[in-house]
C-alpha cells in the first residue's frame, strides 16, 4: 500500500492531479447539495456546455481556457438568475440554450484548428495536465465561492426548501438565486477541469445525490456528499493509474455504481433508519 | 360555542383604513376599512379567486394596496415582519426524499439570517418547543414527504411557530384533509391563539369545521368584502349582497350551506384549487 501510494506521488502530475481533483471534489461535494436540493441539475449540466463555448473561444482569442469559460459560465448563471425560475428551471429554455454553446464551440473549433488535442481536453478533463499556475486559479476560484457561500448559505437552504415562506420573511428570491447560480458556475468549472465539461454533471449532482439516499439533515448531508465526492476523485485517478483508462470514466463508472447501489439497497431492504438517518 | 374573547382589551392588531387592493387588473377590496383586535380568530372565506391569499399578501407587505394602507400593532405593514407568521398554501418545492421533518423545521429557523445554516443550542431547543407545541414529536423524525397531510400540516405550523408570531396567516391549512385531521389541527390553531394571545387569520372554503373557534369571519367575494360575527356575515341577505346574485344560507343542525340559486352549493366541501 505505502509502497503504491509512494510510487503514485512521485510525479509531478500526479500529484498536481490529487490536489486539483481533492479541491474540486470539495467544492462540487458542497455546491452540489445545494444544485440537488433546489432541483437545478440540469441548469448545471448546461452552465458545463456553455463553458465549452467560453472554453474554445477563449483558445480561438489566445486565452486560457478556463478564463473564457468562467467568464461565459458565471456571466451566463448571472442571465438565467435574473430570468428567474422560470427559465433556470425550465426543460425547454436551458436545453436550447445548451445546445447552442454547443454549437458555439464547435464552430470556434472549426476557426482554430492548429491544436485538435484541447478540445478533448475540455470536453474530457485533463486531470494530468493540470498546472501549477491552474491549481493556483482553482484554489484561489474555490476560496471564493466558498467565501460567498457561507454568507449565504442559511438563506439559500431556506429559500430552497421553503421560498414561499423566504419571500414573507423578507427574502429576496432573486438576488439568492443570482447568487447561487454564479457559484455553481464557478464550481462547473473547476470540476470540469477535473472530469471535462460534458462530465460535469458526474461530480456535481453524483455524491450530493448518494449523499441524500442516505441521509434525512443538512448537515449529514452535505458531510456525506462532501466525503464521496473526495474518494471517488481518489479512487479515481488510483484506478486511472493502474488501468491507463480515462479518470473521468472511473470517476463516472464510480458515481454511477454508488448511487445505483443506493437506491437499491434503500429500496430493496428498507433501510429507511440507519443510524445516520436519526438526527 | 363561541371562542371567549376578552373584550376589555381590545388592542387592535390589524387595522384596514381606506384599503384598495388590486391584482391583476381585477379589484379584490375597494375602500375598505376594518379593524381586527389581538387574540382574534378570524375565518376568511369566499370563492376563488376572492383574493383571500391576496389579501395575506398585503398583509405581509409582498404587494402594495394601491390605495389606503393595512396597519400591523401601529406601524404600516413591511416586508418581513418578524410579528407575522405565514403558512402558505401551496409549495412550489418538493424537499428530499429523505429529509426528515425536524429537518424542515430547522430550515426555517431564521432562515432569513446570513451565514451558515449553523443551528445552535438556543436554536434546537425552540424546535424542540415548537414540535412539542404543534404535538409532532412522535413523527418529526420521519421523512417529511412520506407523512399524511395533516402530520406534514402540523409540521409547518412548527415552522411557522418559530419566531413566535403575534399574527398567524393561515392560507387554507385545512386544504385536502380528512375531517379528523381537520379538527385535530383546528385544535392545535386554537391552543396557539389563547396560549399566546395569537391573532389568527385563517382562510378556508367551509365555515362549518371553524364555527366554534372563530370569533369573527371576514367574506369576500366580487370585490367586496364584509367582516363580522357569523351571524351577521353569512345569511342570505349578506352574502347576496356581496355575491350580486341571489344566495340562500341555509342552517340545519349546527351546520351552515351556502347555496347559490344558479350554482348549487358553493362552499361547502369543494376543495377546487
Amino acid at each position: 500500500m505505502v509502497h503504491i501510494v509512494t510510487e503514485i506521488f512521485a510525479f509531478d502530475f500526479m500529484r498536481h492531479a490529487f490536489i486539483a481533483g481533492t479541491i474540486a471534489a470539495i467544492l462540487a461535494g458542497i455546491v452540489g447539495y445545494f444544485v440537488v436540493i433546489r432541483h437545478l441539475a440540469f441548469a448545471g449540466h448546461a452552465l458545463g456546455h456553455i463553458g465549452f463555448a467560453g472554453a474554445t473561444g477563449a483558445v480561438l482569442f489566445g486565452v486560457t481556457p478556463i478564463i473564457g469559460q468562467l467568464f461565459l459560465t458565471v456571466l451566463a448563471a448571472f442571465g438565467m438568475g435574473f430570468l428567474g425560475e422560470r427559465i433556470s428551471k425550465s426543460d425547454i429554455a436551458i436545453g436550447v440554450m445548451l445546445a447552442f454553446s454547443l454549437g458555439l464551440g464547435t464552430l470556434f473549433l472549426h476557426f482554430y484548428t492548429a491544436y485538435a488535442g484541447q478540445a478533448t481536453a475540455i470536453l474530457f478533463g485533463d486531470l494530468l495536465g493540470v498546472s501549477d499556475q491552474a491549481i493556483k486559479l482553482i484554489i484561489i476560484l474555490t476560496l471564493l465561492s466558498l467565501f460567498a457561500l457561507s454568507f449565504i448559505a442559511r438563506p439559500l437552504l431556506f429559500t430552497s426548501l421553503e421560498p414561499e415562506l423566504a419571500e414573507a420573511k423578507g427574502i429576496s428570491l432573486q438576488l439568492i438565486a443570482i447568487c447561487n447560480l454564479m457559484i455553481i458556475a464557478v464550481a462547473v468549472t473547476i470540476a470540469s477541469q477535473v472530469v471535462g465539461v460534458l462530465l460535469v454533471f458526474t461530480l456535481l449532482i453524483g455524491p450530493a445525490a448518494i449523499a441524500q439516499q442516505w441521509t434525512s439533515q443538512f448537515w449529514p448531508g452535505l458531510w456525506v456528499s462532501i466525503i464521496v465526492a473526495i474518494l471517488t476523485v481518489w479512487l479515481g485517478i488510483v484506478c486511472a493509474w493502474f488501468s491507463d483508462w480515462p479518470i473521468s470514466f472511473w470517476i463516472s463508472a464510480i458515481i454511477f455504481v454508488l448511487y445505483l447501489l443506493s437506491r437499491l439497497k434503500i429500496q430493496i431492504i428498507g433501510l429507511k433508519f440507519l443510524p445516520i438517518n436519526r438526527s | 360555542m363561541q371562542n371567549p374573547i376578552n373584550l376589555q382589551q381590545l388592542i387592535p392588531s390589524l387595522t384596514f383604513e381606506h384599503v384598495t387592493l388590486s391584482f391583476n387588473h381585477k379589484t379584490i377590496v375597494e375602500n375598505f376599512n376594518a379593524q381586527i383586535n389581538a387574540g382574534e380568530f378570524i375565518g376568511i372565506f369566499g370563492p376563488n379567486g376572492s383574493g383571500k391569499t391576496t389579501l395575506l399578501r398585503a398583509i405581509l407587505g409582498l404587494l402594495s394596496p394601491a390605495q389606503g394602507k393595512i396597519v400591523v400593532f401601529k406601524n404600516p405593514t413591511q416586508r418581513g415582519n418578524s410579528a407575522i407568521g405565514y403558512m402558505p398554501q401551496s409549495r412550489s418545492q418538493i424537499p428530499p426524499d429523505n429529509f426528515s421533518g425536524i429537518a424542515m423545521v430547522s430550515v426555517a429557523m431564521h432562515g432569513y439570517r446570513l451565514g451558515i445554516p449553523y443551528i445552535s443550542a438556543k436554536q434546537k431547543k425552540r424546535i424542540d418547543e415548537v414540535i412539542e407545541l404543534v404535538g409532532a414529536k412522535e413523527f418529526a423524525h420521519r421523512p417529511f414527504v412520506q407523512l399524511s397531510g395533516g402530520e406534514k400540516q402540523r409540521l409547518l405550523l412548527a415552522q411557522v411557530m418559530l419566531d413566535n408570531p403575534q399574527i398567524l396567516l393561515l392560507d387554507e391549512p385545512l386544504a385536502n384533509l380528512d375531517p379528523n385531521s381537520q379538527e385535530n389541527l383546528i385544535a392545535i390553531i386554537q391552543q396557539i391563539q389563547q396560549q399566546f394571545h395569537a391573532t389568527i387569520l385563517f382562510t378556508a372554503h367551509d365555515v362549518n369545521p371553524l364555527l366554534g373557534v372563530m370569533n369573527r369571519v371576514l367574506y369576500m367575494a366580487n370585490g367586496n368584502a364584509k367582516l363580522g360575527t357569523v351571524n351577521e356575515v353569512i345569511t342570505s341577505e349578506q352574502l347576496t349582497k356581496l355575491y350580486g346574485v341571489p344566495i340562500d344560507v341555509i342552517q340545519l343542525q349546527h351546520r351552515i350551506f351556502v347555496l347559490s340559486h344558479e350554482r348549487g352549493e358553493i362552499d361547502h366541501g369543494t376543495h377546487c384549487h
